[in-house]
C-alpha cells in the first residue's frame, strides 16, 4: 500500500516538474512581457501546486504534509496578483507590445480619456 | 531558419537530458533537482539579458515561485521540516517584493 | 450579534485551527503560543473577513461553490496544455491583443474572484479595470473576435454566472 503511494507521489512531482521546464521555456522564447506573463504564470504556478501536491501525497496527514497544503493555497492565490500588478505596471510605464499584436483597446480608451482632460 | 534554430535547440535539451537521466549516476530525487537548476538558468538568463526592466521584474517573479518547488523536494530527500518553512516565507517575500517592483516600474510612490 | 465581533471570532477560530494542524499538538506549550498569537491576529486583522450580514441561502451558496471549483481545476487544466502547445511549436502559433470586456458583477471580492479565473484559464490575462468597475481589459494570446459582446461571453461568461450565483 505504502508503494502504491510513493509511486503517485513522485508520478506527481515529475508531472509538475515538466510543467515547470515547459513554463521557463515559454519564458525564454515568447516575443514580449505580456505573452512570457501568461506563459510563465500559467505554467509555473500549476508545476509547483504540482510538486507540493506530490510532496502532500508522500507525508500523509503531518504537519509537513498541512505546510504544503497550505502553501498550495498560498501560490494560487498571490501568483495571479503578481501578475496582474506587473502587467498594468508595464503597459502604464509605456513598454511596447509585439510586433504580431492585432488590437490593442486600452491603449485606445487610455488615450480617449487623456484627450478629455485636456480638452475640458 | 526558425525551424532550424529549433531543431538545434532540441538536440541540445535531448543531450541534457540523457546526461541527467540515464548517465549521471544519482537517487532519482536528485536528478529531479538537477532539473530545477536548470530551469532556473534559463530564469538568469531573461534577469541578465531582459530586453526591458519588466522583463526582468516577471523574471525575479517567476524565479520565487521555482524556489518553493525546489525547497518541497529537497525536504523530501533529507527528511527535514524547517525546509518547507523557509519555502513559505520565500514566497510570501517575493510576492511582496514583486508588488513593491510594479510599483516602482510605474513610478509612483511606495507608501500609496 | 455585531458584524465585526462575529468575524473577530471566525478569524480566531480559523487560526487557532491552522496553528495546529501546523506544529507538533502534543506539547502543551505550543498550544498556549498559538492562543496567543491567535488573540494578536484577531485583534488587528479580524474586521476584514466578513462585511456583511444577513446572507441566505448558505447550504446551496457551498455546493455552487464546490461546483465552481472543480470547473476552476478543469479549465486550469486545459490552460496549461494550450500553452504547453504553443511553447512547443516551432513557429510559436501567436496572435496577441488587449480586448475589453464588460461584466455585471459589483462586489469587489466577487471582482477580484473573476479576474484571479480569468489570469488562470487559457490564454487570457487581466490587465486593468476601468473607474466605474464595470469593464475588464485582458491580453489574449489568440484575440478570438474584435467586438465587445462576443468577446465578454467567450471570456466571462464561463464564471461569471456560478460567481454571481455563489456571492450575489
Amino acid at each position: 500500500m505504502s508503494e502504491i503511494r510513493e509511486y503517485i507521489g513522485i508520478i506527481l512531482i515529475v508531472i509538475g516538474l515538466g510543467f515547470d521546464f515547459l513554463g521557463v521555456l515559454g519564458l525564454v522564447r515568447l516575443p514580449d512581457v505580456y505573452n512570457r506573463l501568461q506563459a510563465a504564470t500559467k505554467c509555473v504556478t500549476f508545476g509547483s501546486a504540482g510538486i507540493l501536491l506530490g510532496v502532500f501525497v508522500l507525508q500523509g496527514l503531518n504537519s509537513f504534509g498541512f505546510k504544503a497544503l497550505l502553501g498550495i493555497v498560498f501560490i494560487f492565490l498571490t501568483s495571479p496578483v503578481a501578475a496582474h500588478a506587473i502587467s498594468q505596471a508595464a503597459h502604464r510605464a509605456r513598454i511596447p507590445l509585439s510586433k504580431k499584436t492585432v488590437i490593442d483597446q486600452y491603449e485606445e480608451d487610455k488615450e480617449l480619456k487623456e484627450g478629455n482632460n485636456v480638452s475640458s | 531558419m526558425k525551424i532550424f534554430r529549433w531543431i538545434i535547440g532540441l538536440l541540445i535539451l535531448g543531450c541534457l537530458f540523457y546526461l541527467n537521466f540515464f548517465y549521471y549516476e544519482a537517487p532519482f530525487l536528485l536528478k529531479l533537482v538537477n532539473v530545477i537548476l536548470f530551469c532556473s538558468l534559463f530564469v538568469l538568463y531573461r534577469v541578465i539579458f531582459g530586453p526591458s526592466p519588466a522583463d526582468r521584474i516577471v523574471a525575479v517573479d517567476i524565479f520565487g515561485i521555482l524556489i518553493i518547488g525546489l525547497l518541497a523536494i529537497l525536504s523530501i530527500i533529507y527528511d527535514e521540516g524547517f525546509l518547507m518553512d523557509i519555502g513559505l516565507i520565500w514566497a510570501l517575500l517575493s510576492f511582496v517584493a514583486s508588488l513593491a517592483f510594479a510599483k516602482i516600474l510605474q513610478g509612483r510612490s511606495l507608501d500609496e | 450579534m455585531n458584524v465585526k465581533i462575529k468575524s473577530r471570532l471566525v478569524v480566531f477560530v480559523l487560526s487557532v485551527l491552522v496553528w495546529c494542524a501546523l506544529v507538533d499538538v502534543s506539547h502543551i506549550q505550543e498550544v498556549i503560543v498559538g492562543i496567543i498569537v491567535a488573540i494578536f491576529v484577531s485583534l488587528f486583522a479580524g474586521r476584514f473577513l466578513i462585511q456583511e450580514k444577513g446572507v441566505k441561502n448558505i447550504p446551496k451558496r457551498f455546493i455552487k461553490a464546490i461546483v465552481y471549483l472543480f470547473k476552476f481545476i478543469w479549465e486550469m487544466i486545459k490552460a496549461n496544455f494550450h500553452v504547453a502547445y504553443i511553447v512547443i511549436h516551432p513557429l510559436c502559433p501567436i496572435n496577441p491583443g488587449i480586448v475589453k470586456v464588460r461584466t455585471d458583477l459589483k462586489k469587489d471580492f466577487s471582482l477580484t474572484l473573476l479576474a484571479n479565473s480569468i489570469t488562470l484559464t487559457p490564454g487570457t490575462l487581466t490587465v486593468d479595470i476601468n473607474d466605474e468597475k464595470s469593464e475588464l481589459y485582458i491580453h489574449c494570446i489568440t484575440v478570438p473576435s474584435t467586438s465587445v459582446d462576443e468577446n465578454s461571453k467567450a471570456i466571462v461568461g464561463k464564471f461569471e454566472g456560478l460567481l454571481k450565483e455563489v456571492f450575489e
